[in-house]
């Protein structure tokens, strides 16, 4: 062994991961080619999918993502900036803080599958009472199921985010304003929030990343229908929680091929997300007095 | 009267303190709420199924009540363990790399490259795992699972690693460099040793986060309902029970898949409770 070997090692290793990386698109990409030479531009903006008659439109999926993310993040936005700026701004110190911090932290990190397991014993069936009620179709699985359960999964995540960002407001923007004579509430809203907004927007656009690609808890709550949802009872399907539900089954190849086509739109949607939430991350990490 | 109007503007700006103060304590009362009746449900229904057979046997047949999910404990510690022989060299080579040529344009390509695999739904993971592996070996296997959650846990592992190499003072590499020792021995034996809590950390946190992972698995390692050791062979896993027992029509099952999230749920707290006291010696 010597250095130019040792960096040589380093080199390949690395190289190996771009590789795979680079080899996750072009796999996507190679084997949804015949579901493109079928489709063509229909996959986006047709609503059937039959694989039986080999017709596939992904519509119906996109706007399920689109609707259980947008309801999800709708639910948790409110929930997630006061419980960030409770943590942030309320309780900085003491029992009650790493209280809560734990209890954030252990729901960050319960898996998605036992998330869908308890929706599924607890949340369906207050669905399905609430449908039965007010007259709405009582399948209790459906766009609500999995976009309430959704909304739980994210809240830990986007509240610590707000949390961090408001911590990193400078203290002594704060301290001067309390000087000045401001109250709390004036503080919060008008110095830490605005001065904090890039992050917390970062951390929101983060978590609907996550929620656009999360699969196990929506697959297990959504009903599996291929439907354009009409109502929040209705039953649906969104480009995860498809791929989870057909995948195994698919018996023509042109089907697989399909899948391995939402498989990539899903990447390049999350990817995009994703990018979006880090860039505004390192703007709003830059805005603290550098 | 100019004394009277201060005095209530006063008075409404105190009361709009108030408001906001109670306005963000209640959702975030609520938010509290939810998540301690989220984990108490898994305590107590998963407290029910646990037995000894739970721990030790095997499924029963379709219907029959009883049994365990011994199956499904052993292939979560298979594919965690092919999991980790994959993902720890190459996230420590990758971070070593990235700790070397700070600044150049290609650890930022390999730093851009593990951040946005960071990012891929874990089920797209599951997908492309399939057609590079199951399809040419012709079977779902616990190889395939264990490959798909390297993939999972390589992103975390790396940055972590990355993070505490940095950690180290340069100094004790400037140290060994002045005495002579070359470069890659004074990583080797300098760098690492001193970054080996950090390393640990993350070790047993991508762990953490892959064991709860069932998306990738469903097309890889599929699932089994006998007890199997081979590599080359389909293997159960706790994530995979739950979801499938849950859709059966079978209380007992139910009951089981309640058991199966508890123990998963245990055994990830415990992992970061591990991390958390190390972080505050």
């Amino acid at each position: 062994m010597n250095d130019r070997r040792f960096n040589a090692l380093l080199g390949l290793a690395a190289l190996l991961i771009v590789f795979v990386f680079a080899g996750f698109v072009l796999t996507l990409v190679v084997q949804s080619l015949p579901a493109v030479k079928q489709e063509g531009a229909a996959f986006l903006y047709s609503s059937e999918w039959n694989p039986v008659t080999a017709r596939f439109g992904a519509l119906p999926f996109i706007i399920g993502t689109l609707l259980t993310s947008s309801i999800a993040l709708v639910i948790a936005i409110p929930l997630s900036l006061s419980a960030g700026i409770v943590m942030g701004e309320y309780v900085r110190s003491g029992w009650l803080r790493s209280l809560l911090n734990t209890l954030i932290n252990v729901l960050a990190s319960i898996p998605s599958v036992v998330f869908g397991l308890w929706g599924i014993e607890v949340v369906i069936p207050l669905v399905r009472n609430l449908a039965v009620l007010i007259g709405a179709p009582p399948y209790g699985a459906g766009i609500l199921s999995a976009s309430l359960v959704l909304a739980i999964m994210i809240i830990p995540y986007m509240s610590s985010m707000t949390r961090e960002a408001l911590m990193n407001v400078p203290a002594g923007l704060r301290e001067g304003a309390f000087a000045l004579g401001l109250t709390k509430q004036e503080v919060v809203t008008g110095i830490a929030l605005p001065f904090a907004r890039q992050s917390i927007f970062a951390g929101i656009l983060l978590s609907l990343g996550r929620a656009l690609g999360e699969t196990m808890a929506v697959t297990m709550l959504i009903g599996n229908a291929t439907r354009i949802p009409d109502s929040l009872f209705s039953l649906g399907n969104t480009l995860a929680s498809v791929i989870a539900s057909q995948f195994n089954e698919a018996a023509s190849d042109v089907h697989r091929s399909a899948m391995m086509r939402l498989a990539l739109m899903l990447l390049l949607i999350t990817m995009i997300a994703g990018w979006f939430g880090r860039t505004l991350m390192r703007k709003g990490a830059s805005a603290y007095g550098k | 009267m100019e004394n009277n109007a201060f005095k209530s503007r006063h008075q409404t700006r105190a009361q709009k303190d108030r408001f906001f103060k109670f306005a963000v304590m209640i959702p975030a009362g609520i938010v509290v709420a939810l998540l301690v009746l989220i984990l108490a449900q898994v305590v107590i229904n998963g407290a029910r199924a646990l037995n000894v057979d739970f721990f030790f046997k095997e499924q029963k047949p379709f219907g029959e009540t009883g049994g365990g999910i011994v199956q499904a404990i052993v292939g979560t510690i298979m594919l965690l363990g092919t999991s980790i022989v994959v993902a720890l060299p190459f996230s420590l080579l990758a971070s070593l790399y990235l700790y070397e040529h700070r600044g150049s344009k290609r650890a930022k390509v390999l730093a851009t490259a593990i951040n946005t695999l960071q990012g891929i739904p874990s089920i797209v993971i599951g997908v492309v795992i399939y057609s590079w592996i199951v399809v040419p070996l012709r079977s779902f296997s616990s190889l395939a699972g264990g490959v798909a959650l390297a993939i999972v846990m390589l992103p975390l592992m790396t940055s972590m690693i990355h993070a505490s190499l940095e950690m180290v003072p340069s100094s004790y590499l400037e140290a060994a460099l002045a005495l002579g020792v070359p470069r890659w021995r004074a990583i080797i034996d300098i760098i690492l040793p001193a970054s080996a809590s950090g390393i640990l950390e993350a070790t047993s946190l991508g762990v953490a986060r892959a064991a709860g992972e069932t998306a990738p698995l469903i097309f890889t390692a599929f699932g089994n309902p006998f007890l199997s050791l081979s590599l080359k062979g389909p293997v159960s896993a706790l994530p995979l029970v739950i979801y499938e027992y849950i859709k059966s029509p079978y209380d007992d099952w139910h009951q089981k898949a309640w058991g199966a999230a508890l123990l998963l749920v245990l055994f990830v707290l415990i992992l970061n409770v591990l991390i958390g006291s190390r972080k505050k010696h």
